[in-house]
């Protein structure tokens, strides 16, 4: 096996045999997420033309999980190896921080991915939905994903405490993923609040995932694509530096 | 500090907590990165060539770590797979065996108790066959019986032409293993010689002496180190001024109540160069 294989595998290993924490969990949580929200706001709520709420409603949910877990996977498993120590044993191995980045992001692409996958499998039972152009689900979906594990990186790699990465999650991932238009469409808000989710990388993420399923968006999807591409280029760029500087991790 | 460990060596770096022989371990190790000068393993240089310099390198670090989702036999599998190489199950059954694993393979990590996850450390260092093995204070904390097997483990490495550097706080065990060592003292060297000469070095012998009064008769020969109350302890060159010592208490009708005397071992040669003995 070669290296990056193998830390990709022991990424995947990680969260597969926690699988009620890290798949179950946020599955059932997004599914209380549909049943409140769904329930409350259905037939109250049009936001595109004969799409009824909860077939809006869905495609976010599932992005939000794909994000919020690709995030996770990546920022739990990194900051648990800095404190416990067992980050020594990849430390001391002939690996790049460029196969060291891609393992992290790849498990988390497919953490998000798997529980994505988990919470429309559970909801098609309540919600009809179309695929309209998969391929636009798929792309979002994993550029989304790569995204938000390599923020997870970034959170890990930077802070000392599981304390210090939760709070990144709690003021900055949760807040961005709830305001990209998750429960409402943009165009819905007084214009202020439409620009400032123009300035918010999420919405175009969640945005350009519904696309996929409803045929509909707030913006242009290829343009949404365009901008999660670049964000994802800058981040990543941004994170293989701070690898390569060995910051906080060879001291 | 400039240090070259030869190849087939088994070497000791010895030193007082803090005088730098992790962070040492950790440079060459590429743990840390030294804000000045060249570390090499077999000629790799560990930032330029790092790839091949952590080939050469087993390291057993210091600290009792490892990762609670696995087993032991998962744990042996993944660090071969950051070396690049699979299928490496016969190697790591002997390694297991030698350690004294193959009981545990099937083990969480967690649930071995201290000693056992130390050998897991081990056979982690060795999964890719390094020529040299750095080994950081490995029988801290670790039971008589289980000090005793590593031994023997590692001295077959070294007898296999693996290299062996070590770091440890009980001089005995550098001692009975190391045929040169270090001293290390805030990050400077200030010893480097085969153990054979740090002990000639510092020949002579340490005499304990309980009397029946507070004071030595006059004239007695050596240096004194140490006196409290009745209590004394004299270096002395050798055996004549021994002879000479007792002649000189028996002349001045001093008792002996009771009395030691010692050859010179690491311990004070230690004390000595680092400055902390008397």
């Amino acid at each position: 096996m070669n290296r990056f294989a193998t830390l990709c595998h022991k990424e995947l290993l990680r969260f597969f045999k926690v699988s009620v924490q890290t798949v179950a969990a946020p599955v059932l949580t997004t599914l209380l997420y549909l049943v409140i929200f769904g329930q409350a706001l259905e037939g109250r709520l049009e936001v595109y033309e004969g799409v009824r709420y909860t077939a809006f409603l869905v495609p976010g949910l599932v992005m939000m999980s794909v994000l919020q877990n690709a995030f996770a996977n990546s920022s739990s498993s990194l900051i648990q190896s800095k404190i416990t120590g067992n980050i020594v044993f990849v430390l001391l191995a002939p690996i790049s921080y460029a196969e060291f980045f891609a393992a992290y992001v790849a498990a988390a692409i497919v953490r998000g991915l798997v529980v994505g996958a988990g919470v429309l499998a559970v909801t098609v039972w309540f919600v009809e939905l179309r695929l309209q152009a998969p391929l636009w689900v798929a792309a979002f979906a994993v550029l989304g994903a790569a995204l938000l594990g390599t923020l997870g990186l970034i959170a890990a790699v930077v802070s000392d405490k599981i304390d210090q990465v939760a709070a990144f999650q709690n003021f900055v991932i949760v807040p961005l993923t709830f305001l990209s238009g998750v429960f409402y469409s943009i165009h819905t808000l007084p214009p202020v609040w439409q620009q400032l989710s123009h300035a918010n990388p999420f919405f175009y993420m969640v945005d350009g995932f519904r696309y996929g399923f409803l045929g509909a968006s707030d913006f242009p999807p290829l343009a949404s694509l365009a901008i999660v591409f670049a964000f994802l280029l800058a981040v990543s760029s941004g994170t293989l530096w701070l690898l390569k500087s060995g910051y906080k991790l060879r001291h | 500090m400039s240090l070259e460990v030869e190849e087939g060596e088994f070497f000791g770096l010895l030193g007082p907590n803090g005088a730098g022989k992790t962070t040492l371990i950790n440079v060459i190790a590429g743990l840390a990165r030294a804000d000045s000068g060249a570390a090499r393993v077999m000629g790799a240089d560990v930032r330029a060539d790092y790839r091949r310099a952590r080939r050469m390198l087993g390291v057993v670090p210091q600290e009792l770590v490892f990762d609670p989702f696995f087993t032991v036999r998962e744990t042996l599998r993944l660090q071969s797979g950051y070396y690049g190489l699979r299928r490496n199950d016969a190697w790591i059954d002997e390694v297991m065996h030698h350690l004294d694993l193959t009981g545990k393979a099937d083990a969480n990590m967690r649930s071995l108790s201290g000693g056992m996850k130390r050998r897991v450390l081990v056979a982690q260092a060795l999964v890719h066959k390094p020529p040299v093995i750095v080994l950081d204070e490995p029988t801290a904390g670790v039971d008589v019986e289980l000090r005793q097997g590593l031994w023997r483990f590692v001295r077959r490495m070294n007898r296999e032409g693996h290299s062996i550097v070590l770091t440890t706080h009980y001089l005995e065990e550098a001692e009975a293993h190391c045929a040169r060592i270090a001293m290390l003292k805030d990050g400077r060297i200030v010893a480097l010689d085969s153990t054979r000469n740090l002990l000639g070095s510092f020949s002579g012998l340490q005499l304990r002496l309980h009397l029946d009064r507070d004071a030595l008769p006059a004239g007695l020969p050596g240096t004194l180190l140490e006196a409290e109350g009745a209590q004394f302890r004299l270096r002395l060159a050798n055996y004549a001024e021994l002879e000479e010592a007792l002649a000189r208490l028996r002349q001045a009708r001093v008792a002996i109540r009771e009395m030691e005397v010692h050859p010179p071992d690491l311990e004070e040669v230690f004390l000595r160069l680092t400055g902390r003995g008397s």
